[in-house]
């Protein structure tokens, strides 16, 4: 069993929910993302993204945008950041979700790209630019290994398209919660659960929602109706606002335990 | 016998396909659907030819430039107006189409990226005609160097919307364009402007421009009773080299060759020739060739026609160039630049800077050609859009 499955049996078997965190990897450098894992495992966070910075991030609002600039100009690359994430697994067991699109994964070459992103120590990938119509060419490297294939899901996608979509994945289904970009609306409580009820018809996987999640207070309402949330533009946007303060790990940590709390 | 190309997920060969976010996969299906409707229904097909005769002003003239022909005394050559086209360019034929394809799919909200802002002309132009609500994104850098282009859409009604983001380019444009369409997609319509992007954009792109190819082809045929040897156009996504391309694929004896931008040059990595000088990749929503380093981040391209600034290739391209179906060359600015004077000093023709890529190129294949050889140019657009930069460089 994957690091992903046990994680959520254990969250079952204790009536929680999972806590995702998405973090833009080298923002504001590799170290700094390493320290910012390590941190949030210790702050009771069930899964890390790792998010793996991209020149033209089309499915990112101007937060995620930003980082990954930030990131790119600070010389990170698929390459540093895998080696980043085995230097983790010598100390964390947090599961890995390596978060993307897929020329930077393409341009490394799919087979060696399973093969490195296992041995550092990767539990699933997901790539935004990936669906399943086009997702053989990497599965075919990335399934055998046992890596999970975090599939989205969005609130156009159809009945017919979300058994096609849960056919191909593993390990959790991400559901997207508004009809946009990372961190720039709220999503509806209302569309939500309606939309979780229709996955749950199809399917046993887990479910986390995300793409919209700001606050605690917002994580607290959603997490009821699914099996997590995810917050990704507001805790990027924290480390981006704190990055000259010395204790920037323990204002990012506290948040992140504020959330947990507003869900459990 | 060729197969039919795209397959049904759109691919050409190892190209193409629908790279896309899972938010955008229905409206792409909604509308590769609507399309595959509207391309069997004889009223869409109708409507389409009544406003690209009627509102555009086809069919455009194949021009025999006589005067271009005997200064450099080799093969003959002939121009695709397709700068007679309404609005200045080859772009309306492929906005007339989607509008009108926007329209009977219940879209009343289209938006736009642009580049020299000749689509984004185009997309505002046709917006107004069918009382669409239009929004054009444009980067800072372009809106800087294609001003008028910047008021002939605020005239026509559409809002241009400034991009910073990345380099400030089509490409970044086209990620806005992309973003937005993912916040609105169920009352809007993206209308891209080239044959690039997710299935089916490249082939219905492809497919309404294609009037051009089948036009030059009945043309040279009435005109010298048979084919041409050369097709030169220049390639920015590729949607003019397409459209001209595209019906003589099967035409063997047809060579084609694409222009790609070769800037300062393509030893200096300011360019825009991403077949030239490019590697595989993924971006916008399909495999092609792209600027890119090799962690796989896309590289800004450089050019001095605004038009043919993008770091990637419409996927059907790739494959003509995979296949050895259709040649790429890369022409510099400074050529580019001379072939702008050359043809406007000795046509009485302003080419557009883009179109200039093409016309550099024939200056060079000419005169190596004996006098019973024929080239047809495509004169994607007109230049007035350019005479600031133009002046700007030769100091007029
Ligand atoms: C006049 C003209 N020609 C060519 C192009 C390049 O586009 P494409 O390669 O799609 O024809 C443009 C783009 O703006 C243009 O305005």
């Amino acid at each position: 069993m994957g690091r992903i499955e046990e994680k959520f049996n254990e969250l079952k078997a204790t009536g929680k929910k999972a806590l995702v965190v998405y973090l833009t990897a080298g923002d504001p450098d590799l170290e700094k993302t390493r320290e910012f894992v390590l941190a949030m495992d210790r702050a009771g966070v069930d899964i890390c993204e790792i998010g793996v910075p991209f020149s033209d991030p089309t499915a990112d609002g101007p937060i995620i945008q930003a980082a990954s600039q930030r990131a790119l100009k600070g010389g990170a690359n698929l390459r540093k950041i895998l080696k980043m994430i085995k230097k983790i697994r010598n100390i964390s067991q947090i599961p890995i979700v390596l978060f993307g699109y897929y020329n930077p994964i393409y341009s490394y070459g799919n087979r060696k790209f399973a093969a490195a992103a296992r041995d550092a120590g990767v539990d699933g990938i997901l790539v935004v630019d990936l669906p399943p119509e086009e997702s053989e060419e990497l599965k075919i490297y990335t399934d055998p290994l046992g890596m999970d294939f975090i599939s989205l899901i969005a609130p156009t996608t159809s009945n017919a398209r979300i058994e096609e979509i849960v056919n191909n994945a593993s390990g959790f289904l991400y559901y997207i919660s508004i009809t946009g970009v990372t961190g720039t609306a709220k999503p509806s409580v209302e569309n939500v659960k309606a939309d979780i009820k229709r996955i749950r018809r199809l399917s046993n996987l887990p479910v986390v929602v995300g793409f919209g999640i700001t606050s605690p207070e917002q994580a607290g309402q959603i997490a009821p109706l699914a099996d997590g949330v995810v917050i990704g533009s507001a805790i990027v946007k924290m480390i981006e606002k704190n990055s000259s303060e010395k204790n920037l790990l323990q204002i990012v940590s506290s948040f992140a335990m504020e959330v947990k709390k507003a869900i459990s | 016998m060729q197969k039919r190309l795209p397959d049904k997920h759109g691919h050409f060969g190892i190209f193409g396909g629908r790279y896309a976010a899972e938010t955008l996969m229905p409206a792409l299906i909604e509308m590769e659907e609507a399309y595959r409707k509207a391309q069997k229904d004889k009223t869409f097909q109708a409507e389409f030819n009544y406003y690209l005769k009627q509102y555009a002003g086809r069919e455009t003239p194949l021009y025999f430039a006589r005067r271009l022909t005997e200064k450099l005394g080799g093969a003959k050559i002939y121009l695709k107006r397709e700068d007679l086209n309404h609005t200045g360019s080859h772009k309306l034929n492929n906005t007339l189409g989607q509008a009108l394809l926007a329209k009977r799919m219940g879209k009343n909200r289209v938006i736009a990226e642009t580049g020299a802002g000749q689509h984004g002309v185009a997309t505002a132009t046709v917006a107004a005609l069918f009382g669409m609500a239009c929004h054009i994104f444009m980067g800072k850098e372009d809106i800087r160097r294609q001003a008028p282009n910047v008021f002939r859409m605020k005239i026509l009604g559409a809002e241009v919307v400034p991009v910073a983001s990345g380099t400030a380019t089509l490409k970044d444009a086209m990620n806005e364009a992309m973003r937005q369409w993912v916040s609105r997609v169920r009352d809007t319509f993206y209308v891209i402007g080239t044959t690039a992007g997710p299935h089916p954009y490249p082939m219905m792109v492809r497919n309404f421009q294609s009037v051009i190819g089948r036009e030059a082809k009945r043309q040279i045929l009435k005109g010298e009773g048979r084919l041409p040897d050369f097709l030169i156009a220049c390639v920015g996504g590729g949607s003019n080299a397409m459209g001209l391309f595209y019906p003589f694929r099967k035409d063997l004896q047809v060579r084609m060759i694409g222009v790609e931008a070769a800037g300062y040059g393509l030893d200096t990595g300011k360019h825009a020739a991403s077949i030239s000088a490019g590697s595989i990749g993924v971006l916008h929503g399909n495999r092609t060739y792209l600027l890119q380093d090799e962690y796989g981040q896309v590289h800004d391209a450089h050019s001095i026609a605004a038009g043919l600034d993008y770091p990637g290739v419409g996927p059907e391209h790739a494959y003509f160039s995979q296949s050895g179906r259709a040649r790429y060359v890369a022409v510099k600015d400074d050529e580019a630049m001379e072939a702008f004077r050359v043809l406007s000093q000795c046509e009485g023709i302003i080419p557009a800077m883009e179109s200039s890529h093409a016309v550099a190129y024939a200056l060079k294949l000419a005169p190596e050609l004996s006098k019973n050889k024929i080239i047809i140019i495509n004169l994607s657009g007109r230049g007035d859009k350019d005479a600031e930069v133009v002046a700007e460089k030769m100091g007029v």
